[in-house]
């Protein structure tokens, strides 16, 4: 078996991710590849090189892949899946992005979120917001799978790799990049955060999450929202946990204000340790909260700020 | 410009699911159906491009059984001009939809075509990937604003860490993300007059598509339960516990 791992980075720098598909890649046995495809992406085929268990890093260098777009990423993936019996992403926006597009092209099934392997064959996924996990058998002779990133501890950067370049491009007349606004913050990546805060509909607005910085800033956590603070527009929707946003696993996880809906522990209820803090002591996400605590979080949160 | 917008019944989102005694799979009896979320804002955006004069047509589409044609009353109510109906009882997988979807694009031929990002069931979010892969068609996926400018369309994404804008060349394929519009309520003589308009049933066999998977699901399980519930009284008994106890903070 060969298995191809499709490489996230931005701006010359391999996302945390990367290493994360490179163990769900381990569990399913073989020579593992990484390709590292962009325009100036040195710096990440350097980094991916690293990772251990990889054989070698192939990369795709050329201005089609700036930005790294669905189309031309797709073309050139389905043209060379063809040495592989598996392709695997990180089920991020960007894999879950490109790798249904690869898999149509390939005429083959695609598997999503991946969170198990049984064999090189079958593997599990949730299903209704994780309602329930599926144990699926894939009979393609190409299984192009993403994978959550969470459910696979990332492998070490003691590896060396070669590095070597494909020097096919593809034309891409369908799409061009226009522009982008990433959120700047000095904060730790959501889905990769030790600790993560999460506020909800409870905050009341979207002012009131000032109250989570502080709290942020002594743990070293990322801050997160549940969907109803996503709808009442109190925060943008990078920031959403849950089956339609993120899905985290951090150390510990603090939910402020989250009634505990099922589309939002879909996302965080593999967390080790759960904190809630509700007024609401009927609240659902105090039956999957180890520590809750019933309170005015206006009162609770400049508290806890301070004792921590 | 013509507009095409898939709808899917799903579970209503509100519903809690049972895994089967068998685990072969979950029990959808008696439960009840509804539009997918991600479909009812992939119509909403459909009819606002009607409204604003930049489609001339929007035409709804749903792969399924008989029941399914609630789903595309309810895409008339809201707005749709008429609806296909591809009727099977069989379970379709994403890359099947995507290629009965293609066929309907083909006789259709939309400027645009607007799916939900993912169906709350299966939660594969595939489909308009791979539609927009068979098709040759760009595609838009995690949409929060579209607009469609001469012979292209931008689509704003939402894209871990922030926003992307792509421009893509017509016709293309959207899929929907959360915040790209909140859908309106059917009124009741929308209702009514959804009931006259008309929906044309097809089979895949017709469409020339087998309905087959190359995947089998071996069992669906409940995930393993989390013993929560313990509460603690005080902020001086949470911040003590989670550094003694839990030791998940120094």
């Amino acid at each position: 078996m060969s298995i191809l791992v499709i490489a996230e980075h931005h701006n010359g720098q391999l996302a945390d991710s990367t290493a994360h598909v490179v163990a769900a890649a381990q569990a399913i046995g073989g020579d593992i590849d990484i390709l590292v495809a962009g325009d100036n992406a040195a710096g990440a085929a350097e980094a991916a090189a690293k990772l251990s268990g990889v054989a070698k890093v192939r990369t795709a260098d050329d201005g089609v892949y700036a930005y790294q777009l669905a189309e031309p990423m797709a073309e050139l993936i389905a043209g060379l899946a063809g040495d592989y019996s598996h392709v695997l992403a990180a089920a991020s926006t960007h894999g879950k992005n490109v790798l249904p597009r690869v898999a149509a092209l390939k005429d083959v099934a695609a598997l999503s979120e991946v969170i198990g392997v049984e064999s090189p064959d079958t593997f599990q996924r949730p299903i209704y917001a994780g309602n329930a996990i599926a144990t699926v058998q894939s009979n393609d002779a190409l299984k192009v799978l993403t994978v959550r990133t969470t459910a696979f501890d990332a492998v070490d950067a003691t590896g060396s790799a070669g590095v070597e370049a494909i020097s096919a491009t593809v034309e891409n007349t369908l799409s061009r990049f226009i522009g982008e606004e990433l959120a700047s913050s000095d904060r730790p990546e959501l889905g990769s955060a030790r600790v993560v805060v999460s506020g909800g509909r409870g905050m009341g607005n979207g002012e009131n999450f000032t109250l989570l910085d502080g709290i942020a800033d002594k743990l070293g956590a990322a801050i997160g929202a549940s969907r109803a603070a996503v709808d009442a527009g109190f925060v943008p929707n990078d920031m959403q946990v849950g089956q339609t946003g993120k899905i985290v696993a951090p150390e510990l996880y603090i939910a402020v204000g989250i009634s505990g809906a099922i589309q939002h522990l879909a996302g965080m209820k593999d967390a080790k340790i759960i904190v809630a803090i509700n007024k609401d002591d009927e609240a659902p996400i105090f039956q999957v909260a180890d520590y809750g605590l019933v309170g005015d979080l206006f009162e609770v949160l400049p508290e806890l700020e301070s004792k921590l | 410009m013509k507009v095409l917008v898939a709808v899917k019944r799903v579970i209503d989102y509100n519903v809690k699911i049972r895994v089967k005694p068998d685990h072969s799979d979950v029990d959808l009896t008696n439960v009840k159906m509804a539009m997918n979320p991600f479909c009812e804002i992939a119509v909403e955006e459909a009819v606002r491009l009607k409204e604003k004069g930049v489609a001339s047509e929007v035409v709804a589409v749903t792969i399924g059984p008989k029941a399914a044609q609630e789903q595309l009353r309810t895409a008339l109510a809201l707005g749709a001009d008429r609806a296909i109906h591809v009727e099977t009882d069989d379970k379709v997988e994403s890359l099947t939809a995507a290629k009965l979807l293609k066929r309907v694009a083909d006789d259709e031929q939309p400027g645009l075509t607007i799916l939900g990002k993912q169906s709350i069931d299966t939660d594969n979010n595939q489909t308009g990937q791979m539609l927009a892969a068979l098709a040759g068609m760009g595609q838009g996926t995690f949409a929060s604003e579209v607009q469609v400018e001469d012979d292209e369309v931008q689509v704003t994404r939402e894209v871990d860490g922030g926003l992307q804008t792509v421009a893509l060349k017509l016709p293309a394929v959207i899929t929907t993300d959360l915040r790209l519009n909140e859908p309106r309520y059917a009124k009741l003589p929308d209702i009514m007059k959804a009931k006259k308009k008309s929906i044309d049933v097809k089979s895949p066999d017709d469409m020339g598509v087998a309905v087959a998977s190359s995947l089998s699901v071996l069992k669906v399980e409940s995930p393993a339960e989390r013993q929560g519930g313990t509460k603690v009284a005080s902020v001086d008994e949470l911040v003590d516990k989670l550094k003694n106890e839990a030791k998940v903070i120094a």
